[in-house]
């Protein structure tokens, strides 16, 4: 058994958040020792018995000093925040060209589907230097998709889509964990994360039993459930088109403007009375009851496909 | 040091005066007194009860975490063993452990009261508690929780299987206890102050104490709204949090940590109050800045509540809302910061002595300072995304609560000891306990930290094999950690007994408590004290200390005139 002290580092923002960590170990450990040292010292020499020099204390150590580490500590404290908070930011958004795959957590597994159509059950195969882009839902309770050699972890919520993205550096197989306990056999809710060449993620993702994609997959739905008797182009039903709806900005009936992000598509579909567009009449039914996660993935990922064609 | 210690006891005859404690002998004179010095006492026996059963759990934890495979316990059982675990410590032992027993006892005596301002509801929030914690047995005994003591949804409403009612009732329960008792404190703190006692004149510990209350009594209300929530969704399926049904499980998390951070400085605050009278007395010295110190006992009171998001960076919550919270968790740090500073500037120039309640209070000292800056880790988002939920956190707020809070119940039981009991324990037992507790502690709770930022994640009961380890080292260690947390109980025990009888004043301390005999009388006081200048006296003002003798000091007031 080998003692490692430091986790494997296998992602872009693992090496910042590695930076970030060592800067806090140094200052810390600074700041540990002036404490530590004063006190042993403080100790030893002002024991009882000694003769140090003792009497009153200086009139600046008593007002100057307490200003003073009160200012540099909130000064510190200031500088770590802003250190931490840029970080942060820089890393917040995943770059347009992410690679997207779908994560279903449920309790005990994870379930993952890539943009192809492949899917696998406590694993994820993911090419190395690319960026990927994580969108996740929850099927029971809360799950948290963590991989420690990633130095990222997001809670998974039953109800909402979360979503995380990384760029592995560095092939591999690294563990994933659940990390938000979610029951009975959470500590066995894990599995592997594999770090590919581009090349062997391409050959690994076309072996996969080839099945239609999820946008495909969400057209299909998209007919069957009948929304495409309101909403396609041609339809006699007063009802909006979507070709392209993916990331406008939507006026609504109250006035408010909304961008039509995956969470308003996913609230239209399940509740929408709620965001009713300006200049339409509220007539639609709710679908919630009637559509499981895995399809509100479907059908979302089928209308966010429509985006191109509207440009044509 | 003999010529110290033999000042301290006086010869083996019972006290001529009467005291609290042989002021009624009858069972019903205990079970239904209202001194306030007997209540802290029924206090003390039933936190004592909890504690070993928190500490079961937490062994029987420690035992099957050796192995990486689940031999000792099934998953349930290991499930409900922690949850056991965090519910009995956090809510029925150390939230109520220094503000029921140290607080109750003190906080009269050292603001020369006769007792709280409301006696009977003294004794009632023990009974109270009382309840609360038969509830919590009762959940125990009928199959346990397994949700964590963090009850998040929809788990806790929705799947979880244990008795998450009964758990919620007991915790709901125990709520009306805190809240009475910090009223309590409350009233009597503006109240029943001696002649001469100002604000500014107040001993730290009733500085912290009264805090403490006011917190306790802005936070508990919303425990006890969202654990009536957590009732309505489970047992009437009132649709709050469930996502099916239109409800929000992050709702749940903001409401219960909106609670539970504040909680933290419940536990902690109370302890500063502990230290900053073991630190002044046996270094000899004022406090080091006793107007920031009050300040940063306030100013966390009052920011703690600002906090409670910086448990959720990864649940999901806008960037806005993280980089808000880490920036007021990083001002919170300040505070504390400027505490652990002056009690180390009050040792300069001091003439320190080691005694057990010292070595308690420096112990205290150093692993509260790694607890506290392992909080600044913890408040830089991206590295809080990486450790939150692994055993960095766990080893994080152990240091804080159990390294610095249950240090500092030791170290002023240790210290107030004589005045409660009127005995003195016996000392070198006492200082190996404190050292043995120091060290015991690092190596039960250090190995956590390293592996949390390996990745070992929290409430595993079955982990990859690389970290067996670090598992193994602390387990090691709390074997350690539980001798010194039993030796206490062992000596504090035969010391009821055998030990040597205390002086009024053991220490040459200058508080109040320690102007009125050992143990007390029943009014505290044979005559009203009255204060004539601020706490911690030990020296005269524009001087220190001498270097051996352990006068001059002055008491910070006294009786007028002592009665027959």
């Amino acid at each position: 058994m080998s003692l490692a002290l430091w986790p494997a580092t296998a992602s872009e923002q693992a090496a910042h958040i590695d930076g970030l960590f060592t800067g806090l170990l140094v200052v810390t450990g600074l700041i540990l020792l002036l404490v530590a040292g004063l006190l042993l010292l403080f100790c030893i020499r002002y024991r009882r018995g000694t003769q140090a020099k003792r009497g009153d204390l200086p009139e600046f150590l008593r007002r100057d000093v307490e200003l003073g580490w009160t200012a540099a500590t909130l000064f510190l404290a200031l500088f770590l925040f802003w250190w931490a908070g840029t970080l942060e930011l820089r890393a917040s958004m995943a770059p347009p060209e992410a690679l997207e795959i779908h994560v279903v957590a449920k309790q005990w597994m994870w379930k993952a589907r890539h943009p192809n159509g492949a899917r696998e059950i406590d694993a994820l195969h993911v090419p190395r230097g690319e960026a990927v882009r994580l969108v996740m839902t929850s099927q029971d309770v809360i799950h948290s998709f963590y991989v420690p050699a990633f130095r990222v972890k997001q809670d998974v919520l039953p109800g909402r889509f979360t979503e995380m993205w990384f760029r592995p550096t560095r092939t591999g197989e690294y563990r994933l964990f659940c990390a938000e306990f979610c029951g009975t056999q959470h500590s066995r809710m894990g599995g592997m994360v594999t770090v590919m060449e581009p090349e062997d993620y391409a050959s690994w993702a076309a072996a996969q039993p080839q099945e239609q994609d999820l946008p495909g997959e969400g057209e299909a739905l998209f007919t069957a459930l009948g929304c495409a008797g309101c909403h396609a182009p041609a339809s006699a039903v007063h009802a909006p088109v979507l070709q392209g709806v993916y990331g406008r900005m939507v006026h609504l009936a109250d006035g408010r403007t909304v961008r039509a992000d995956q969470a308003y598509l996913r609230d239209s579909i399940l509740q929408p009375q709620r965001d009713v567009v300006a200049g339409y009449a509220p007539i639609m039914p709710s679908f919630a009851g009637l559509v499981d996660e895995a399809d509100l993935q479907r059908l979302v990922a089928y209308l966010q496909s429509l985006r191109g064609e509207a440009a044509r | 040091m003999s010529d110290v210690t033999a000042e301290r006891a006086i010869p083996d005859t019972p006290p001529a005066e009467e005291n609290y404690l042989t002021a009624g002998t009858s069972l019903a004179s205990w079970l239904l007194t209202t001194d306030h010095k007997r209540v802290a006492l029924l206090y003390m026996a039933t936190i004592t009860v909890f504690f070993f059963l928190g500490g079961a759990a937490a062994v029987m934890m420690r035992i099957e975490l050796v192995t990486p495979q689940g031999d000792l316990l099934s998953d349930d059982a290991y499930n409900r063993a922690f949850t056991f675990h965090g519910v009995v410590m956090v809510w029925f032992f150390l939230i109520p452990s220094i503000p029921n027993i140290l607080g109750n006892f003190l906080l009269p005596l050292m603001i020369g009261a006769k007792d709280l301002a409301f006696p009977r509801l003294n004794l009632l929030s023990w009974y109270i508690f009382v309840i609360a914690g038969i509830l919590a047995i009762y959940t125990l005994l009928a199959g346990g929780v397994d949700t964590g003591w963090t009850f998040y949804t929809p788990l806790s409403t929705a799947f979880a299987n244990g008795q998450v009612l009964a758990a919620a009732a007991a915790v709901f329960v125990a709520g009306f206890s805190t809240i009475a008792t910090s009223v309590n404190f409350i009233a009597t703190v503006h109240l029943l102050r001696a002649p001469g006692l100002t604000w500014l004149r107040l001993p730290l510990f009733v500085w912290a104490i009264y805090a403490t209350s006011i917190v306790m009594v802005l936070a508990t209300p919303v425990l006890a709204m969202v654990l009536l929530l957590i009732f309505a969704e489970r047992a009437f399926g009132i649709p709050i949090f469930d996502p099916l049904r239109g409800g929000d499980p992050i709702l749940f998390q903001h409401l219960f940590w909106f609670y539970s951070h504040p909680a933290v400085y419940i536990m902690i605050l109370p302890s500063f109050g502990v230290i900053s009278e073991l630190v002044t007395c046996f270094a000899r010295r004022r406090v080091f800045g006793y107007n920031f110190m009050v300040y940063a006992i306030l100013w966390i009171a009052l920011v703690g509540f600002l906090v409670w998001g910086h448990h959720m960076f990864v649940s999901g919550q806008s960037m806005l809302a993280n980089l808000v919270f880490s920036f007021l968790s990083f001002v919170v740090a300040v505070p504390s910061a400027i505490k652990v500073f002056n009690w180390t500037s009050t040792l300069y120039r001091g003439q320190i002595v080691f005694d057990a309640a010292m070595i308690y209070a420096l112990g205290f000292i150093g692993l509260f300072t790694i607890g506290g800056l392992t909080g600044l880790f913890l408040a830089s988002v991206p590295v809080d995304v990486h450790v939150t939920d692994t055993y960095f956190v766990v080893a994080h707020f152990h240091y804080i609560m159990v390294g610095g809070a249950v240090s500092a119940l030791y170290g002023g039981l240790t210290f107030w000891w004589p005045k409660i009991t009127g005995r003195m324990h016996p000392e070198s037992w006492a200082r190996f306990a404190a050292i043995l507790m120091f060290f015991g502690f690092g190596f039960t709770f250090f190995p956590m930290f390293i592996m949390g930022f390996l990745g070992m994640p929290r409430r595993y009961h079955i982990y990859a094999p690389e970290y067996q380890i670090w598992h193994v080292l602390a387990s090691a260690g709390a074997v350690l950690l539980a001798v010194a947390y039993l030796l206490p109980m062992g000596y504090f025990g035969w010391s009821l007994f055998r030990g040597r009888r205390a002086t009024a004043n053991p220490w040459g301390a200058t508080g109040l408590e320690w102007q009125t005999s050992s143990p007390p009388p029943k009014e505290n006081f044979f005559a009203p004290p009255v204060v004539l200048q601020g706490p911690y006296n030990y020296h005269p003002e524009h001087a220190g200390p001498p270097s051996l003798e352990r006068e001059p000091h002055e008491p910070q007031g006294g009786p007028t005139e002592r009665a027959p």
